[in-house]
């Protein structure tokens, strides 16, 4: 008796599991709001279609991606070629949306936004700018009685999407920075002090007079945070938001298999700390339905998806990006 | 499909009631059974151990023992080196003890032979709450409190009255080693309370009435010849205080600075085995950056046996000095 009944039970399990397409993706922990509203949103739309999406960070999306166990991966950094080879089958990158790294301070004395110029951040996190009446800082700032105290430099502690964009922003403006350092998720820091996530540096910047850090923009604006300007490539101080950033990505040259960094772009109202994050999706899908899914997906989370963007402080995808997108999607075989 | 499956479950049924019924009467299969679960554990341990081994082949083939001896962690050029994280590892571990020890010594003796009972009993359920305080808790108060404190008052008193040592010699921050090795303390006492006081309560009366009849005071009785009768109890709780610090993850990457480096002041920030695999093995996409991490855990492993090695010495030493002991 019991044992027909528990036969029963999965026969009517498998039943309701036949029905549905279950897409599992993971990586990057930055989209990972606008992901799950979307993927939510989207099974809405087609109750058939079951994505489940899990935040491990990009690392692990792209290890998962190599070992099969999920269908798609995500990444705040595109793939390296090395990482590509190791794949199975090629990999696809889709940028989704578009975040903003933004400087962070606490400086006794002084309210209002601060003026960075690209060398006096490097300097800065290299430690070689050590007070904040440096000239470095004070030119860029005219009028602004910046105190002498030391610059205490706060970075993230935790490999990160955040610190790539950083530092990717940092190598490609000071070539010391790019021969000293380099850029990375985690890298080998010259100066400062480390601390555990956006939180954490947050956290740290709020507590520790004349402290210099940086955050996510999403993570400064929910939280009311003060940061600074930043000169761009153009020569313009920009303060970055969310028009800023999708401005950097519209600026952009950006190649046809997407793998681009957006930082320090041309245009003059472009944001330079900026980047895109993409969706890793393998060239070749055995299983149709899986593949009409990923497909519909992607086109409905470049199309209607963008306009939920706003509301959860991510920039869209500028009209130029998404349409080559689109074009691409046709790869997926 | 369904009869093979109810034949099976049949069977299975029957060689678990075949099994009880040994059970109830025999010791043979008791026997077996506390073997298989005491075997777990040196399974588990040597399966951990050749995963480890054998995860960490990129990074060991690379570095050899240099890994122990590099005091530079750069993923980007792929160079790693694990001294500074195992002398922050230490060094954080033991300044803990180093306040936790007199602390929780002092307050288990209170506990065990100067309190009235109930009290006893009461303040040493408080104790036992703060072992089951999950450790992000404490690494927040930590931020929020200690390193306001620290950097506003305890350090920079260090730094004036102490400062000629380069043990204080700053700079100030607020966060760093020895914040670090203070949240540690604070995590540790509970272990070395409850236990050193369990230890305590266990020594038998006569003893104490004897030293008591000889015509010592109160105190001497206790530092004479009740703590020392416990001894085994204490030290056995100051070395599973040590392995919980040498372990901790989470409150001490919250408040330690997270910098690689080796510096002579206590104040100045550092890094942790622990703190820098949580911190950067979600985001290791390099192999090599992935294998030193696995590395650094096999170096955690290392330095809990040979810290555990040292604590078996200790006790034969005081056992084998004679005198009295459990």
């Amino acid at each position: 008796m019991r044992t027909s009944l528990l036969a029963l039970c999965l026969i009517a399990l498998v039943a309701s599991a036949s029905g549905q397409t279950m897409l599992n993706g993971a990586g990057a922990t930055f989209p990972y709001p606008i992901y799950s509203k979307w993927f939510d949103e989207f099974h809405k739309l087609h109750p058939d279609v079951q994505i489940n999406y899990q935040a491990i960070g990009s690392g692990g999306g792209i290890r998962q991606l190599e070992a099969g166990t999920v269908d798609f991966g995500a990444s705040d950094q595109p793939m390296n070629d090395e990482q590509l080879k190791k794949q199975k089958t090629a990999v696809l990158h889709f940028p989704t949306v578009a975040g903003a790294v933004v400087p962070t301070y606490n400086v006794t004395g002084v309210a209002r936004d601060l003026n960075f110029t690209p060398e006096a951040l490097a300097g800065i996190f290299l430690g070689q700018v050590k007070n904040w009446n440096a000239p470095e800082i004070a030119k860029a700032n005219p009028g602004v009685k910046l105190p002498s105290a030391e610059i205490v430099v706060v970075h993230r502690s935790d490999g990160s999407g955040t610190t790539f964009i950083w530092t990717d922003f940092l190598s490609k403006t000071s070539p010391e920075w790019k021969s000293a350092v380099g850029s990375g998720t985690s890298v080998n820091w010259p100066a400062g002090l480390g601390a555990k996530g956006n939180e954490g540096v947050a956290g740290l910047v709020k507590q520790t007079p004349n402290s210099l850090g940086y955050v996510e923009l999403i993570y400064a604006i929910q939280n009311d945070m003060a940061y600074g300007r930043v000169r761009n490539a153009a020569g313009k101080f920009i303060k970055a938001d969310l028009s800023s950033v999708t401005a950097a990505a519209a600026a952009a040259k950006v190649p046809d298999d997407f793998r681009v960094s957006i930082t320090n772009a041309e245009g003059k109202d472009a944001y330079p700390i900026a980047s895109f994050t993409w969706l890793l999706i393998p060239d070749k899908i055995d299983d149709a339905k899986k593949k009409e899914a990923i497909v519909e997906m992607l086109k409905w989370a470049l199309g209607p998806g963008q306009k939920m963007t706003a509301a959860l402080h991510y920039a869209a995808l500028p009209s130029n990006v998404v349409s080559k997108e689109l074009k691409a999607i046709s790869k997926i075989q | 499909m369904a009869a093979p499956t109810a034949g099976l479950a049949g069977g299975a049924a029957g060689w678990v009631r075949a099994l009880i019924g040994r059970l109830k009467t025999g010791d043979a299969a008791a026997h077996t059974a506390a073997a298989m679960f005491a075997a777990i554990i040196p399974v588990a341990t040597v399966l951990l151990v050749t995963e480890l081994w054998n995860r960490s082949a990129l990074a060991r083939h690379k570095f050899g023992f240099s890994f122990f001896t590099g005091q530079v962690w750069d993923p980007i050029a792929g160079q790693f080196g694990a001294l500074p994280f195992i002398y922050g590892t230490v060094i954080t571990s033991l300044v803990a003890l180093l306040i936790a020890v007199p602390l929780g010594l002092g307050a288990a003796i209170f506990l065990a032979e100067m309190a009235p009972p109930r009290i006893s009993d009461a303040l040493t359920f408080v104790i036992e709450l703060l072992a089951a305080v999950p450790s992000v808790i404490f690494g927040l108060l930590g931020i929020f409190v200690l390193v306001p404190f620290m950097r506003e008052v305890a350090q920079p008193f260090l730094m004036k009255t102490l400062g000629y040592l380069p043990l204080f010699s700053g700079p100030n921050y607020g966060v760093g080693v020895l914040t670090a090795s203070v949240v540690l303390a604070i995590m540790l006492l509970p272990f070395i309370v409850s236990i050193s006081r369990e230890a305590l309560l266990a020594v038998p009366r006569d003893q104490r009435e004897a030293a008591l009849a000889v015509g010592s005071t109160r105190w001497e009785a206790v530092s004479k010849v009740v703590v020392p009768y416990a001894r085994l109890g204490i030290i056995s709780s100051v070395f599973l205080a040590l392995a919980r610090a040498l372990g901790e993850t989470m409150a001490v990457t919250m408040v330690i600075g997270n910098n690689p480096k080796i510096s002579a002041s206590l104040l100045a920030p550092g890094y942790s085995i622990a703190s820098v695999i949580a911190n950067e093995f979600t985001e290791a996409t390099d192999d090599l950056h992935l294998s030193a991490l696995i590395e650094l855990g096999l170096v955690l492993f290392l330095l809990t046996i040979v810290f555990n090695g040292l604590a078996r010495l200790m006790v034969l030493a005081t056992t084998r000095r004679g005198t009295a002991h459990p």
